[in-house]
C-alpha cells in the first residue's frame, strides 16, 4: 500500500532526472516525458481506486513512527488532486510536442515539467508540514525555470515579480512552521490537530493561522496578494501557463483547505470571515480586472483569480455543503483552465495573435476550434449542464443555507460578469471579420502538430462535459472528501493509529466538561 | 537565550522589511536574503535553546539524558538553508539577467509584461513576433 503512495512522487523525479540526462536526444526526451505521464496517469488512477474502497490510506517513510517520521497520507482530496495532476499532465506533455520548440526541449523543458509535477503530487501527499515546504520549493524552483525557459523580455519582467513575491510567501510559511513547531513540538499535521487544541495560548495560535492565510494567500492568488499572477502567466509559452493556471494556484487553495479544516479549526468565527471577505474581493476584483483586457492569455489570468475566490468561498462557509463546492470547483476549475490556455494557444497559432483587436473570423475558418473554445469558455461562466455550472450551483446555495444573501449575491453577479469577459472574447476572435491591419494569418499547422494540440483540448473538453451530464460520481466524490476534511477522525487514525483516536477522544470528553465545545 | 534571539530575529526582520520596500531589485534581493535568515532564527528560537547540553546518547543507553538540547529545528533549518540558498542563487541570477536585458533594477520602470495603457500607442510592444524558441 504504502508503494502507491511514494511512486506518483518517485516517478516524475525520475522522469526528471532521466529526460535530464537525455538532454542532448529529442526524440528520447519526448518518448520518456509521455510515458512517465502516462505512468503517472496509471498510478494515480490506482491510488484513487484504493481510497475510494478504503478510505484514506497512510504511510510511514522509513518506517519511523508518526509523528517523528515523514507521513505521507491520501484521503479523498489528496487522491483526487494527484489524479487531475496527472491528467493535466499527460494534456501538458502531448500538447508541448505541438508547441514547445526543439530549442527549448534542449534546455529541459520536459525534465522542468516532471520537476513540477513531482513539487505538486508531493505537496498534496505529505502529511506533514515541513514537508510540505519542501515540496512547495521543488514546485517553485521548477516553476522559476519554466517561466523565464526562452529568456524573452517579458518573460524575465514577469519573473521578477512572480520569484520576489512567492519567494516571501515562502519565507512567511516557514516562519509559520517555526512558531508552531515553538508552540506544540510536533509538526504532523494529525498530531498539530490534537495538540493545538491543547496550547493553551489560543490567540498566539490565531496569530500563526494568519501568517499562513497570507503565506498560502500569496501562492493562491487572493486579493490583495495576487499582482504576481497577471503580471507573469501570460509571458511562457503557452503549454508552461497552461500547467501554471490549472495547478500551481490550485496547490495554494489545497493547502489552505487543508489547514484551515485540520490544524486551524480553534477560533473558526475569526480566521473563516476573514477567508469570507477574501473570498468575495477575490471573485470581485478578479473578474473586474479581466473586464478591463484586450489580450487572451491576460484575461484568462484575471479569471483565475476571480475563481479562486469562489473556492476560498466554499472553505470561508465551512459547513459541509460550502466544502463540497470547493472540492467540486477545483476539480472543474483545474480542467477547465489549463484547457481554456491550451484554445489560447492554439488561437496564436492559427491566427498569430493573442490580441483581440488582431484576431477575427475564427468561427468562420476554423468551426472546430470555436467549438472548443466554446464549451470550457462557458462552463468557466456556469452555463448548465457543463460542470462550471454545478460547481456554482452547490456554492450558492451553501451560502443560501447558511443565509449569507450578499456573498451569494456576490457570486451570480461575477458569474454574470464572467459571461460578459467569455463574450468578449467570443465576439471579438471568433464572430466579427478579422481586421485588416492584423496582417495575413500564419501558415496552417502541419497533421501531427494539428493532432498534438488540438488533441488535448477536445479530451479536456470532453471531461468538462461528462462532468457535467453525469455530475452524481463527482459530486459523491467531492462529498465524501468533505465528510472526511470537516471529520478528521479516520484522517487521525490512519496517521496516528489508535493511540491518536483515544487522545482525540480524551480531548473532545474533557472539552465537554469544561463546558466548551472543543 | 530566548529573549535575545527574538530581539534579533525582529531586528532582522525590521531591516529586511526595509529593504523588500525599495524599488532597487538589488536591495529587494539583499532583503530576502536578511528575511530567510531571520526566518531560519526564528525556528531555531521556536525550538528552544538549551545551553552546554548536546543531544548526545551515551554508550549502551536507548535515549539521551533529559534535558538535552533539541536536535529537530536545527535539522530543519539545515533544510532551509540548503533550499533558500538554492532560490536566492535562481534570483540573483534572474536579477542580473533582467538588468542586462530591461537595462534597470528600478522595478517601477519594467513594464515589459504590462505596458502601460497610454504607451500602448507611442510604442508597439514586441509580444506575438518573437517567438525565438
Amino acid at each position: 500500500m504504502s508503494w502507491l503512495l511514494v511512486l506518483p512522487i518517485i516517478l516524475p523525479m525520475i522522469a526528471a532526472v532521466v529526460g535530464f540526462v537525455l538532454r542532448g536526444n529529442l526524440v528520447a526526451q519526448r518518448v520518456v516525458s509521455l510515458a512517465a505521464a502516462l505512468g503517472l496517469l496509471g498510478l494515480s488512477i490506482a491510488l484513487m481506486a484504493a481510497v475510494w474502497q478504503e478510505g484514506v490510506v497512510a504511510a510511514q517513510m522509513g518506517d519511523w513512527p508518526a509523528p517523528f517520521g515523514i507521513t505521507l497520507v491520501a484521503d479523498h482530496l489528496s487522491a483526487v488532486m494527484v489524479l487531475i495532476s496527472a491528467i493535466i499532465g499527460v494534456a501538458t506533455v502531448v500538447y508541448a510536442f505541438g508547441d514547445v520548440g526543439d530549442k527549448a526541449v534542449t534546455y529541459g523543458f520536459h525534465p522542468l515539467l516532471h520537476a513540477l509535477l513531482c513539487g505538486v503530487c508531493g505537496a498534496f501527499l505529505t502529511g506533514d508540514l515541513f514537508n510540505l515546504y519542501v515540496w512547495f520549493e521543488v514546485m517553485l524552483i521548477a516553476s522559476f525555470a519554466l517561466l523565464v525557459l526562452g529568456g524573452r523580455r517579458a518573460q524575465l519582467d514577469g519573473a521578477v515579480k512572480y520569484v520576489a513575491l512567492n519567494l516571501i510567501a515562502t519565507i512567511l510559511f516557514l516562519g509559520g512552521i517555526g512558531l508552531l513547531y515553538g508552540l506544540t513540538g510536533t509538526l504532523n499535521m494529525a498530531d498539530l490537530h490534537i495538540r493545538l487544541q491543547e496550547v493553551e495560548n489560543q490567540g498566539l495560535v490565531t496569530v500563526v493561522a494568519v501568517m499562513f492565510i497570507v503565506a498560502f494567500g500569496i501562492k493562491s492568488a487572493v486579493f490583495p496578494l495576487f499582482f504576481w499572477l497577471p503580471a507573469s502567466y501570460h509571458t511562457p509559452k503557452v503549454a508552461v501557463s497552461a500547467i501554471f493556471s490549472g495547478l500551481l494556484t490550485k496547490v495554494g487553495v489545497y493547502a489552505l483547505i487543508r489547514c484551515f479544516t485540520l490544524i486551524f479549526t480553534g477560533d473558526v468565527g475569526y480566521t473563516h470571515e476573514i477567508l469570507l471577505w477574501i473570498a468575495g474581493l477575490t471573485m470581485v476584483t478578479g473578474v473586474l480586472g479581466a473586464a478591463a483586457q484586450n489580450e487572451l492569455r491576460r484575461i484568462l489570468s484575471f479569471h483565475i483569480i476571480s475563481q479562486i475566490g469562489y473556492m476560498i468561498l466554499g472553505l470561508a462557509l465551512y459547513t459541509p455543503l460550502g466544502i463540497v463546492g470547493s472540492v467540486f470547483y477545483l476539480v472543474h476549475h483545474i480542467i477547465v483552465k489549463a484547457n481554456l490556455f491550451f484554445v489560447s494557444g492554439v488561437v496564436n497559432r492559427v491566427a498569430g495573435s493573442f490580441e483581440l483587436s488582431r484576431l477575427g473570423d475564427l468561427y468562420r475558418y476554423h468551426p472546430l476550434i470555436a467549438v472548443l473554445f466554446f464549451i470550457p469558455a462557458f462552463s468557466l461562466a456556469g452555463f448548465p449542464p457543463l460542470s462550471g455550472f454545478w460547481a456554482k450551483f452547490v456554492l450558492v446555495q451553501a451560502s443560501l443555507e447558511v443565509e449569507g444573501y450578499v456573498i451569494a449575491a456576490v457570486a451570480l453577479v461575477v458569474g454574470l460578469l464572467t459571461i460578459y469577459s467569455m463574450t468578449k472574447i467570443w465576439l471579438n476572435a471568433f464572430w466579427k471579420a478579422r481586421p485588416a491591419e492584423a496582417g495575413p494569418p500564419p501558415p496552417p499547422l502541419s497533421g501531427l502538430q494539428r493532432w498534438c494540440l488540438i488533441g488535448p483540448i477536445a479530451v479536456l473538453a470532453a471531461m468538462t462535459v461528462t462532468i457535467g451530464l453525469f455530475v452524481e460520481p463527482f459530486y459523491q466524490l467531492a462529498e465524501r472528501s468533505a465528510e472526511e476534511l470537516l471529520n478528521p477522525q479516520p484522517y487521525v487514525a490512519a496517521v496516528l493509529g489508535e493511540e491518536g483516536l483515544a487522545r482525540m477522544t480524551a480531548l473532545s470528553l474533557a472539552g465537554e466538561e469544561a463546558g466548551v465545545e472543543p | 537565550m530566548e529573549p535575545i534571539v527574538a530581539v534579533l530575529v525582529g531586528v532582522l526582520m525590521a531591516a529586511s522589511v526595509y529593504l523588500m520596500l525599495s524599488r532597487n531589485l538589488v536591495r529587494f534581493v539583499f532583503g530576502l536574503v536578511l528575511i530567510s535568515n531571520a526566518a531560519n532564527l526564528l525556528i531555531f528560537a521556536g525550538g528552544g535553546l538549551t545551553r552546554a547540553a548536546p543531544p548526545l546518547i551515551a554508550s549502551g543507553a536507548d535515549l539521551p539524558a533529559s534535558g538535552v538540547a533539541n536536535a529537530l529545528p536545527q535539522a530543519l533549518i539545515l533544510t532551509a538553508i540548503v533550499i533558500s540558498f538554492g532560490l536566492l542563487a535562481f534570483a540573483l541570477v534572474l536579477a542580473f539577467r533582467a538588468y542586462q536585458e530591461l537595462e534597470t533594477v528600478d522595478t517601477d520602470a519594467m513594464r515589459v509584461a504590462e505596458p502601460r495603457e497610454d504607451a500602448a500607442e507611442l510604442e508597439e510592444t514586441p509580444r506575438s513576433g518573437d517567438r525565438t524558441v
